[in-house]
């Protein structure tokens, strides 16, 4: 089976899918089909029941639902084709993509790809935590598809896992449903978001404990307590229902390492240039599944960046055969976790985005760019909390002298 | 209460696959059988966490009975695996040696292999063992190549074998586990939640409550259960290809030892650990452990380093006080024991149970007569190498993305004529909630698809 080509497939319909859908077509590229291998697209917005979304996009605050409705319907009125119920199983060279179906597998041939599948949190057993393996163990966004899509409650009294923004929309989504967690717990030694968010936390009287490990999840068919040890050192029992492991996202790459994609081991998704082009020439990516992770409006931004790009590409007849673009690779060092793009490349168009950059914990001290010979290129102070997108400006370096590796490392403050 | 009727030919204790297996042989022979499982599906102990592997037997006991069933369930599983849509993965095993010491023991080995009729057994010199698996650590030395391990779905299996009983008859009943028993010189009256059953003989199937159940049957047990606990770890599909051949250590007098292979499912797994406990309601994954399997697979596998762990289980396999196979019968009072089946079990099963009916059928003149055209029912593939549903048109889209489940599947699993009991069963029936998302994205779903459907729900009753 074969249909007509399109000029652009889009893989994956959330924030960042279908704002690139939307771009492309405000562009005047003709034929763009969004491929959602779930029954609606709008991505994990639609788990959450609760503001803000929407402030950069529509100008206006939105619950996370409504905001992915608009998206879609957004994109279904610029023309875009949305095909829900169909998963991309392979990405071939040349833009050959293998479509699966209720109807089988067709295969479908793309001018570009862009891929924006997301990212997922990290489960129970990719932590290694301890203990039984009883029901009512589930990550934040399994909850809030019980609670706003199934309308089903699945705990009472659970623990919460982790202290990322996600997991004080696991507070928002328990408190609006009945459910009373029974304590929020870090295994790092401080929050994982900015502290002040922790005021709600403390107004709901769910204790916070950070620096406590996990020893065992108890319960033979359903969670009845935890065992933890403190920071202190001291060892408690949590009587509880559920636990909720919340954040500490990886990428959705199970595509892109199926199609034999080259995948950064750092952030566990693509390796991507400036513009968002992978490692084949006719492959972008933008979302989540670039920088685990940044809020629904950062993605949106980038989808339409990435979509601005590949449709001037498309309009340039000189370039409408995707070329290999080398580039300058560029490294976390020292006291980083990863920095996106991996590749700047000397084509192109406008300036190159910012350095998209994770620390490993908190960071407090200096970002030092230096080159292939130890130069330093620039330097600047930064103060984040450990799980904080932060943002190293490349604005008026001129990168394209040399070919040499560049190499971004977090000096901390003495 | 349930009302059992009249009294059956045989009450099989335990629905883990080695009972399954029973179920089946019984049946098969023509004997009226019933299942008594205390969880709510089968599969619910031992046999839902294991490596997969159908063996050969090469590095069993010679002369024992375990070869004597491993070897005949070997050959019955190929017989009717076709039949049954049952796969395999063709990938031989390699022991591989590490050391000087366990080099010197491979001539030994494959002296053992032979002996135990395993006769394509070979050793490989490092060139070959590398030229065969490039992916393996460079201190590999050399290798025992075993050619007809192979990789079986553990869970479709015994599933196909309990299917067949249940369409020649057999009865299984879960929740249902044995609270007391009493022999009348005649009949067996077994006492359960859901009433009482009458047999003219008991099989122990129990595993790991195997000498409890024996001593609640005969007032005393020949042997002692001393559970083994054994942690997986099952790594994303990513990993699997790093490594095409099954990957056993030289073995030790105690246990198997840690083995690295793919599952029939596309992924990598390793374990297990052997810890022995005294807790025999505690399949408990614990952290260091974890760690230690981890990085033994990376020590075999270095690439594996950057691989992505998609889940960890853990079973209690039932161990005795001694190596073998507790396979013992008192036929006065009609009591048979299938115990103490440690490791083998997978493989084992079918010889296991052709091995105790053998047992039974002797001085017996009732019990039917051996089905001549029994009833087959082939089971929907789950292997990833093999066709699967999403693949066929048709299918109202995919609930579970990981592992590419249809709904068309879950429904089907969930209407079957041996349902899944809980969660778990539903899992190994269709690999939903299997992958690396462990549930992220479907739960929620499969908790909706699934109510009313299971005796164990996936929340809480009250707060549907």
């Amino acid at each position: 089976m074969s249909s007509d080509p399109y000029d652009v497939a889009i893989v994956g319909g959330g924030p960042a899918g279908l704002s690139a859908a939307i771009e492309l077509r405000a562009r005047g590229v003709a034929k763009v089909a969004l491929f959602e291998r779930g029954d609606e697209a709008g991505g994990i917005p639609r788990h959450c029941g609760h503001p803000p979304f929407g402030m950069r996009e529509f100008g206006r605050i939105l619950t996370g639902p409504a905001y992915a409705r608009r998206l879609v319907a957004a994109a279904l009125a610029a023309g875009v084709t949305i095909l829900t119920k169909h998963t991309v199983v392979h990405t071939g060279p040349g833009g050959l993509l293998t479509v699966a179906s209720p109807k089988g597998i067709e295969s479908i041939q793309a001018a570009r790809i862009l891929i924006a599948t997301g990212a997922r949190e990290a489960t129970r057993a990719q932590l290694l935590v301890p203990g039984l393996r009883p029901l009512g163990v589930m990550n934040t966004a399994a909850l809030q598809a019980f609670v706003y899509q199934e309308g089903r409650v699945p705990f009472r009294r659970p623990l919460i896992v982790g202290s990322e923004l996600v997991s004080l929309s696991a507070i928002l989504t328990c408190r609006s449903h009945g459910i009373r967690p029974i304590a929020m717990v870090e295994s790092e030694p401080d929050v994982q978001a900015r502290r002040a968010f922790f005021a709600l936390p403390r107004v709901l009287r769910v204790p916070v404990m950070t620096g406590a490990q996990i020893l065992a999840i108890e319960g033979r068919l359903r969670v009845t307590s935890v065992r933890l040890r403190l920071a202190d050192g001291t060892e408690t029992l949590l009587a509880c229902d559920g636990v909720i492991f919340s954040g500490r996202f990886v990428p959705e790459a199970a595509l892109a390492e199926a199609s034999a994609l080259v995948l950064d081991p750092a952030t566990g998704g693509p390796e991507i240039d400036q513009h968002g082009r992978g490692s084949d020439p006719g492959i972008f990516f933008a979302g989540n599944m670039v920088h685990p992770i940044e809020t629904a409006g950062h993605c949106w931004a980038e989808g339409r960046r990435v979509a601005g790009l590949i449709a001037a590409e498309l309009a340039d007849r000189a370039k409408s055969e995707p070329k290999e673009t080398p580039g300058r690779r560029v490294i976390a060092g020292a006291g980083l976790k990863y920095v996106v793009p991996q590749r700047l490349t000397t084509e192109g168009t406008g300036t190159a985005p910012d350095l998209n950059v994770r620390a490993l914990g908190a960071a407090k001290g200096h970002l030092i760019l230096s080159n292939g010979s130890g130069t330093i290129l620039r330097s600047q102070s930064i103060n984040a909390a450990p799980q904080k997108p932060i943002r190293f400006s490349l604005a008026g370096l001129d990168l394209a002298g040399e070919s040499s590796d560049l190499r971004l490392r977090l000096e901390p403050k003495a | 209460m349930l009302a059992f009727g009249n009294p059956v030919d045989a009450a099989i204790i335990g629905a883990g696959v080695v009972g399954c297996a029973m179920a089946r042989r019984f049946s098969l022979e023509g004997a009226s059988v019933v299942v008594l499982e205390r969880a709510p599906d089968i599969l619910s102990g031992a046999s839902k966490a294991n490596s997969a592997i159908l063996h050969t037997g090469f590095d069993a006991p010679p002369g024992s009975v375990e070869l004597q069933c491993m070897q005949a369930g070997y050959d019955e599983y190929m017989q009717i695996r076709e039949d049954f849509n049952l796969p395999i993965l063709d990938t031989g095993a390699l022991v591989a040696a590490w050391s000087d010491s366990e080099e010197a023991r491979l001539p030994e080995l494959l002296e053992q292999a032979l002996l135990n009729g395993v006769a394509d057994a070979r050793l490989l010199s490092r060139a070959e063992v590398v030229a065969r698996e490039p992916a393996l650590g460079a201190h590999v030395r050399a290798a025992l190549l075993v050619p007809r391990e192979v990789i079986i779905d553990p869970w479709s299996a015994p599933l196909a074998y309990a299917m067949q009983a249940k369409a020649l008859g057999a009865r299984f009943h879960f929740n249902a586990g044995l609270l007391s028993a009493r022999f009348d010189g005649d009949l067996w009256h077994l006492q359960t939640p859901m009433g009482t059953l009458t047999a003219r003989s008991v099989i122990n199937a129990a595993g790991i409550h195997g000498d409890s159940v024996e001593r609640m049957l005969i007032g005393g047990s020949q042997f002692e259960i001393r559970p083994r606990k054994g942690q997986f770890v099952v790594f994303d599909k990513a990993a699997a290809k790093h490594l095409r051949t099954i990957l056993l250590p030289v073995p030790t007098a105690r246990t198997k030892g840690v083995v690295l292979t793919r599952t029939i499912f596309g992924n990598l797994l390793v374990g297990p650990t052997a810890e022995e406990q005294e807790e025999r309601e505690r399949p408990d994954v614990t952290r260091p452990e974890l760690d230690m399997l981890i990085a033994k697979a990376v020590e075999l596998v270095p690439a594996l380093a950057q691989a992505q762990v998609t889940a960890v289980y853990a079973g209690l396999r039932p161990a005795s006080e001694e190596k073998h196979y507790r396979l013992h019968s008192l036929p006065e009072k009609g009591y048979f024991c299938a115990g103490g089946i440690r490791s083998t079990g997978l493989t084992a099963a079918l010889g296991i149970a052709r091995h105790v009916h053998g047992l039974w059928a002797q001085d017996r003149t009732a019990g039917g007569k051996p089905i001549t055209a029994p009833p087959i029912l082939p089971l929907p593939n789950l292997a990833e190498h093999l066709p699967r549903d999403w693949e066929l048109p048709g299918h109202d889209g995919i609930v579970c993305h990981c592992e590419m489940v249809t709904g068309r599947e879950i429904e089907a699993a969930l209407s079957s004529p041996l349902p899944p009991g809980d969660f778990g069963g539903l899992r190994r029936r269709t690999r939903c909630a299997m992958g690396r998302c462990q549930g992220f994205n479907c739960l929620a779903r499969l908790n909706s698809l699934t109510e009313g459907r299971l005796s164990v729900p996936i929340t809480p009753e009250a707060d549907r």
